[in-house]
């Protein structure tokens, strides 16, 4: 899971292979957040010899989804009908096996600089003509 | 239940390698026209996502609280726009209430703003959502959603009415028309470019 793009240097927290999915659809949400966030985008890494053996149906079918091109943590849960908490905890264990790629958003508001809401205003500008 | 999925070319972000996410929130009480505006806008379908949520999870090491606890399941809708070949903006559509706090969030952190979207009819039912939406600490601008045949409300009425401060911008769109709902989140975003030269001045 190398990501040269990430830009949030908190350190991976352990909590993530202990948290099991049957406690996250009780609705416990898992702690380290910033790693999958709502927009976090998320694609297959292309090292294929890294094949899965043990994987259950569900992360198969994520592996596979994503496959094609990158998608959101939010748009991998609304595709596969699974809650959020759960498709993280598949995404989270899924990266911690290398199986995939993935690109943190801007980590916090307040550091979204001039040149990205530039950029934001155009692209908006450009619709709207 | 793991069946295989295959989704067309669309279904992806077009230039995922490079792009960055930012996402807004489009934020209003029950039936406002969030899913309507986001609609309006959203290059794909618009997309819709459950969370389970319990009432009571800040207690979740007490187990003396598990009998008292509620499963609600939450949907959040939202849509995706590709703004150039390195911005792909995401709209998430937030219910407003208190009881969804702990969905807010993940919906609030990174987010750029949000788009307040109104009734002018029931205005009331705004002020929890306001509420939220301060008390996470995210700039936002106050768009009325104005349906047909309503009284027409002058956005002076609903500054006032919502007690908002003289620079929040309040701007009258129809949610249905994509220009409209373009226009409001043009005037959100120079506010927040207005906010972030405030606070680097």
């Amino acid at each position: 899971m190398t990501d040269p793009d990430r830009t949030d240097l908190e350190p991976v927290s352990e909590a993530g292979a202990l948290v099991r999915p049957y406690v996250i659809t009780r609705g416990r949400d898992l702690p380290d957040e910033g790693t999958f966030a709502l927009i976090t985008l998320v694609t297959t890494s292309t090292d294929e010899q890294q094949r899965p053996q043990r994987l259950s149906p569900e992360e198969q079918q994520i592996l596979e989804m994503c496959s094609s091109g990158y998608l959101s943590v939010a748009e991998i849960a609304a595709h596969t009908q699974q809650p959020l908490g759960v498709v993280k905890v598949l995404l989270s264990s899924l990266a911690e096996g290398g199986y995939l790629v993935t690109r943190a958003p801007v980590p916090s508001a307040r550091l979204a600089n001039k040149t990205l809401l530039q950029e934001v205003l155009d692209g908006l500008k450009a619709l709207s003509v | 239940m793991a069946s295989r999925l295959s989704l067309s070319e669309d279904a992806y972000v077009r230039s995922g390698a490079q792009q960055t996410a930012v996402k807004i929130l489009v934020v209003g009480h029950f039936a406002v026209g969030k899913t309507t505006l986001i609609g309006s806008l959203s290059e794909i379908a618009p997309l819709s996502t459950e969370e389970q949520m319990t009432s009571l999870s800040e207690n979740v090491d007490d187990l003396k609280g598990v009998q008292g606890k509620t499963t609600t399941t939450v949907a959040l809708d939202f849509g995706r726009l590709t703004l150039s070949e390195r911005i792909v903006l995401y709209l998430f559509g937030s219910p407003g209430q208190q009881r969804f706090v702990n969905l807010w969030d993940d919906m609030a952190r990174g987010a750029l703003g949000a788009l307040v979207l109104v009734d002018p009819e029931r205005l009331a039912d705004s002020f929890e959502v306001m509420d939220l939406v301060e008390s996470y600490g995210l700039d936002f601008a106050v768009a009325i959603n104005q349906f047909d045949g309503g009284t027409v409300h002058t956005p002076e009425a609903v500054r006032e009415a919502l007690d908002l401060l003289p620079d929040t911008p309040v701007v009258t769109i129809d949610a249905r028309d994509k220009a409209s709902s373009v226009n409001a989140l043009i005037t959100m975003v120079r506010y927040l470019q207005k906010r972030a030269a405030l606070e680097h001045a």
